[in-house]
């Protein structure tokens, strides 16, 4: 009979472990849905399909016979199967309906000159343009109304404007903190201070949120005397609150993980532990500390719910006194008024893409850094 | 020599610069116990009063905004039911992938590497992000899709539902159970799955009957972090299943939900009258904050003893 | 471990099979400024009618015709009138357009601060503060202080009807603070002595109400029940139902029919707006 190898031996083993591998494939097939299913909404407006044009010409009704049946399919945005299906007095009463929406636009805004603009075009879309009324170009974020700008730079600039915020306050703090708890406090009190620390990050955001809506923005308010009650500040402090046990609880770990060997040897020389902590310590965890900061931008780059509660203004701004609005509040925010399938709806996903990748890629560079980090660790040890 | 020697064990100067620094991330480290400790102080001090028994029993039927009438009873349910349908799906998936990366994987294959990859980028999608997607692949394809096999006359799956805001949680807390999973499998010392496959046992009787029960309480820990994770978002579940009210509990996976983050979001930015609504607001917000700061404090002391092993073993 | 995995998948099992049952239930879904009105019509409907059970949902307007067009909810709640584009979805998804039902009024009002001794504006000067064209108290007859404006963030219903209507489709001003509500937006004003909000009729405590004039040659109106009623009051607006015909029948109909009863009606005011005059009634 010989002996028997492989699969051959274990047909059991052999399913299960290809069912193992093809389980712990999920993650991977995730992101790539992930990716294909938010991109897959705003397709039309990279293929520039959406039109936004206030004043179109419609079609009369009376006119229905007068165009092929590819024709009028294309211009009643259906797909070949709907058109299957219907019969002439519902065509005609979807045409109705395109001439009344035409009917509608008030007398002043048809004579507008963005009324013929297309504002889904890319140069809409991220270049500032001087609509009408307005006296220079500008940036303006206002999907709602006759004419619908949808330029993206205010949401950018609202992003950036609470994330750094966020970052300011809490990198500072989280890594002064790890640096205390992982060389200064005794090991009783690190075994205390630690959880407690990481404790909050089991505050849902939402709560985070609520508690700088009703209670921060008036001490804030009080303390530093601006004028805007809600605006990008207390919004940024408050994701710093989300942001600090992320990037303490990594600082941590990439301090503490450094060899005992080095710590020891600074001490043996004699330096103090402060002078070993800054200059022994740090140094080589700074890898560690970065992507740790790194994570903690894409967190507060991606949170939603702080925001969105705090403040909400689409407004362009640098000033951090100023209200502001981050991509995630605007999807969150507009998602639900929004016409299912319409242009405002993709843009919308447009901004879920682009969020996506900008995680993607921040994921990626703290992930290269803590690998590289780990090997030149164990390589030294 | 004695001068050196000495110095090695006590400094000699006070040394200005080591005691400033020390004193300044001591204070950093303070400062965040004390916005935790605020916030904390704040919400209980506001909401303990409105936390009773009749509060989270109660499903509101009439007076929804009178503290003494209303109940968060159905949000409670709602928040419970959508986290428990989720580790349905995340706990054998997240555990199975955690066994695949410590126990069958080749070290630093691609295919490991794009996993890892993967893991980590899953864990780092912003939750909006994950809404738009349960909003798009769960409901808009795969529902409709369903309910066309079925020739639903209406839409019975391709709506928001319990299942979908469970399966988009499932999704975004996978990374949970696969670190915590993996964390504990790493745990286990080699010599025990030695041991057992010197015996005679194949690698998935090892797995199944020696390193499995060993990582239980890893995989526990991972599954409780993923349901206080999943029971305090909001946004995920915005698009793929939340309710602001309904008149009964969830029966079905295809119904609606109340939910307790949500309804903190909703009376705190619609509410038609803050004054009255704040006493409500703080009491739900004290029951969300029970729920997941006992979920999670479970975990901690749990991953802390996990932890001690990896050390003693490392 | 097996133990547990096999309980998951029979509870996933049962829990998949109840999801045959059907029970017929009335789904409230749409515009988050109905959302509290529909609610408490709700609990009320269902304290008399036993049989009956009423879930309503938020979200929005345009969520609310989503879930029309898709048949995933009975009734749309609506704090505008259906976009085109929303009724040629629905005529797509159920070759009929949607039946509109007004069930209450909203009368919008502008808060100022106690303090601020102006009276009155006309709504082409509201519109103008709104826009940014007028920036300081005195150009509109108050004192020498420039004007801070409140509004709401850009995807509530009360912002867009007050764009469309006061500020005749123009844009907001630039420097308009954004609010997550009503509310806030009262809490702000009461707060801030120079400042101008907007908001439900109803919402304003604390804060005073201006008179609005139609233009310049009409009468100041108080935001009152009557003057709203009657549309002597000129910022005001419908809330709407929508509901798809072939619906339209049985349960849904008697609780349309209820809701735009004097019964109904009664509780329009509890939340702030405004019930509907007897003639719009049917």
């Amino acid at each position: 009979m010989g002996i028997r190898r492989g699969h051959q031996a274990r047909p059991v083993e052999w399913l299960a472990e290809k069912f193992i591998f093809l389980v712990s494939l999920t993650a991977i097939v995730m992101v790539f849905l992930i990716f294909l299913f938010v991109a897959r909404e705003a397709l039309p407006l990279f293929f520039g399909e959406t039109n936004t044009a206030l004043v179109q010409k419609p079609i009369p009704t009376a006119d229905i016979d007068k165009l092929t049946p590819a024709q009028l399919q294309k211009y009643l945005e259906l797909t070949p199967e709907q058109f299957a299906a219907m019969d002439k007095d519902t065509l005609k009463s979807l045409m109705d309906v395109k001439q009344e929406a035409q009917d509608e636009i008030p007398e002043e805004f048809r004579h507008d000159p963005d009324a013929n603009i297309n504002t889904t075009e890319w140069r809409y879309l991220l270049l500032p343009h001087q609509w009408n009324h307005y006296e220079k170009p500008e940036y303006i974020w206002q999907p709602v109304g006759q004419i619908q700008k949808y330029n993206i730079i205010p949401l950018l600039v609202g992003t950036l404007k609470t994330t750094l915020i966020g970052l300011l306050f809490a990198v500072p703090l989280s890594v002064g903190a790890a640096i205390y708890v992982s060389q200064m406090a005794r090991p009783k009190m690190r075994e205390i201070i630690k959880p407690t620390i990481e404790l909050l990050s089991g505050i849902p955001s939402v709560v985070v949120g609520f508690f700088a809506l009703l209670v921060m923005a008036t001490v804030l308010q009080k303390i530093f005397g601006y004028q805007t009650r809600l605006n990008a500040f207390v919004a940024g402090i408050a994701l710093g609150f989300a942001v600090i046990p992320v990037i303490f609880s990594i600082a941590e770990d990439a301090l503490t993980s450094v060899p005992r060997a080095y710590t020891q040897a600074a001490l043996a020389l004699g330096a103090s532990r402060w002078q070993t902590a800054w200059q022994i310590v740090l140094p080589a965890a700074l890898p560690g500390v970065f992507a740790a900061s790194v994570l903690g931008f894409g967190r507060a780059i991606g949170e939603t719910m702080i925001v969105l509660m705090v403040c909400s203004a689409s407004v362009m701004s640098w000033s951090i006194f100023d209200s502001a609005r981050s991509i995630t509040t605007t999807i969150a925010a507009e998602m639900a008024e929004a016409v299912s399938g319409g242009p405002h709806y993709r843009v919308l996903f447009m901004l879920g893409s682009l969020l996506f990748a900008a995680t993607f890629v921040s994921n990626m560079i703290a992930g290269a850094v803590i690998q590289r980090f780990k090997l030149k660790l164990e390589g030294k040890r | 020599m004695s001068a050196t020697t000495r110095r090695h064990f006590r400094a000699e100067k006070f040394d200005f610069s080591s005691f400033f620094f020390t004193g300044l991330t001591g204070l950093a480290t303070l400062l965040i116990l004390a916005i935790l400790a605020v916030i904390l102080g704040n919400i209980l001090i506001n909401g303990w009063q409105g936390f009773t028994w009749h509060f989270v029993s109660t499903i509101p039927k009439k007076n929804f905004f009178d503290i003494n009438t209303t109940g968060v009873l159905p949000m409670i349910v709602g928040t419970t039911i959508r986290v428990f349908v989720m580790t349905i799906f995340v706990v054998p998936i997240g555990v199975i992938t955690a066994i695949y990366l410590t126990e069958y994987a080749p070290n630093n294959s691609l295919i490991t590497k794009f996993i890892r990859a993967a893991v980590n980028n899953l864990a780092g999608v912003p939750s909006i992000v994950f809404g738009l997607f349960g909003l798009g692949f769960f409901i808009n394809f795969i529902g409709k899709h369903m309910d066309a096999m079925l020739q639903n006359p209406s839409a019975v799956w391709g709506q928001p539902a319990l299942i979908w805001a469970a399966l988009t949680l499932a999704v975004m807390t996978m990374p949970v159970v696969i670190v915590a999973t993996e964390e504990s499998l790493k745990a286990i010392p080699p010599g025990l799955r030695e041991a057992s496959l010197a015996l005679g046992a194949t690698k998935l009787e090892t797995i199944l009957r020696v390193v499995l029960p060993q990582a239980l309480p890893g995989i526990m820990t991972g599954g409780i972090l993923a349901v206080s994770r999943a029971a305090g978002e909001v946004a995920p579940i915005l698009f793929t299943g939340v309710a602001y009210y309904m008149a009964s509990l969830p029966h079905r996976v295809t119904d609606q939900f109340m939910d307790l983050g949500y309804h903190v979001f909703v009376l705190s930015t619609q509410s038609p009258n803050i004054e009255q609504t704040r006493p409500i607001l703080y009491a739900t917000v004290v029951v969300l904050l029970l729920l997941t700061f006992a979920l999670n404090l479970v975990a901690i002391i749990i991953r802390a003893r996990v932890r001690k092993k990896l050390r003693a073993l490392g | 471990m097996k133990h547990i995995i096999k309980q998951f998948s029979i509870a996933a099992l049962a829990t998949g099979l109840a999801t045959a049952a059907w029970a017929g239930n009335i789904t409230v879904k749409g515009s988050d400024t109905l959302l509290i009105l529909a609610q408490k019509w709700a609990e009320t409907y269902m304290g008399t009618h036993a049989d009956v059970k009423i879930s309503v949902t938020g979200g929005g307007t345009g969520t609310g015709f989503a879930a029309l067009q898709n048949q995933t909810t009975d009734l749309c709640d609506a704090s505008r009138k259906a976009k085109a584009a929303e009724i040629a979805n629905c005529i797509k998804a159920f070759n009929a357009r949607p039946t509109e039902y007004k069930v209450a009024l909203d009368g919008l009002s502008v808060y100022v601060n106690p303090e601020n001794p102006l009276k009155e504006l006309t709504v082409a000067q509201v519109g103008d503060i709104f826009t940014g064209k007028i920036t300081n108290w005195k150009e509109v007859g108050g004192p020498d202080a420039p004007i801070t404006v409140y509004s709401r963030e850009n995807s509530s219903g009360t912002y867009e009807f007050f764009k469309e209507h006061v500020l005749k489709g123009h844009d907001f001003a630039a420097g308009a603070q954004t609010m997550p509500g009503t509310a806030a937006i009262v809490q702000a004003v009461v707060k801030d002595k120079n400042s101008i909000g907007y908001g439900g009729a109803a919402y304003g405590g604390g804060s005073k109400q201006l008179a609005i004039k139609k233009d310049d040659s009409s009468p100041a109106m108080e935001p009152t029940e009557d003057n709203v009623e009657t549309g002597t009051y000129p910022i005001w607006r419908y809330l709407y139902v929508y509901v798809n015909p072939a619906l339209d029948k049985g349960e849904i109909a008697a609780y349309l029919n209820w809701i735009r009863s004097d019964d109904g009606q009664k509780y329009v005011k509890d939340v702030g707006y405004f019930p509907l005059p007897k003639n719009l009634r049917n």
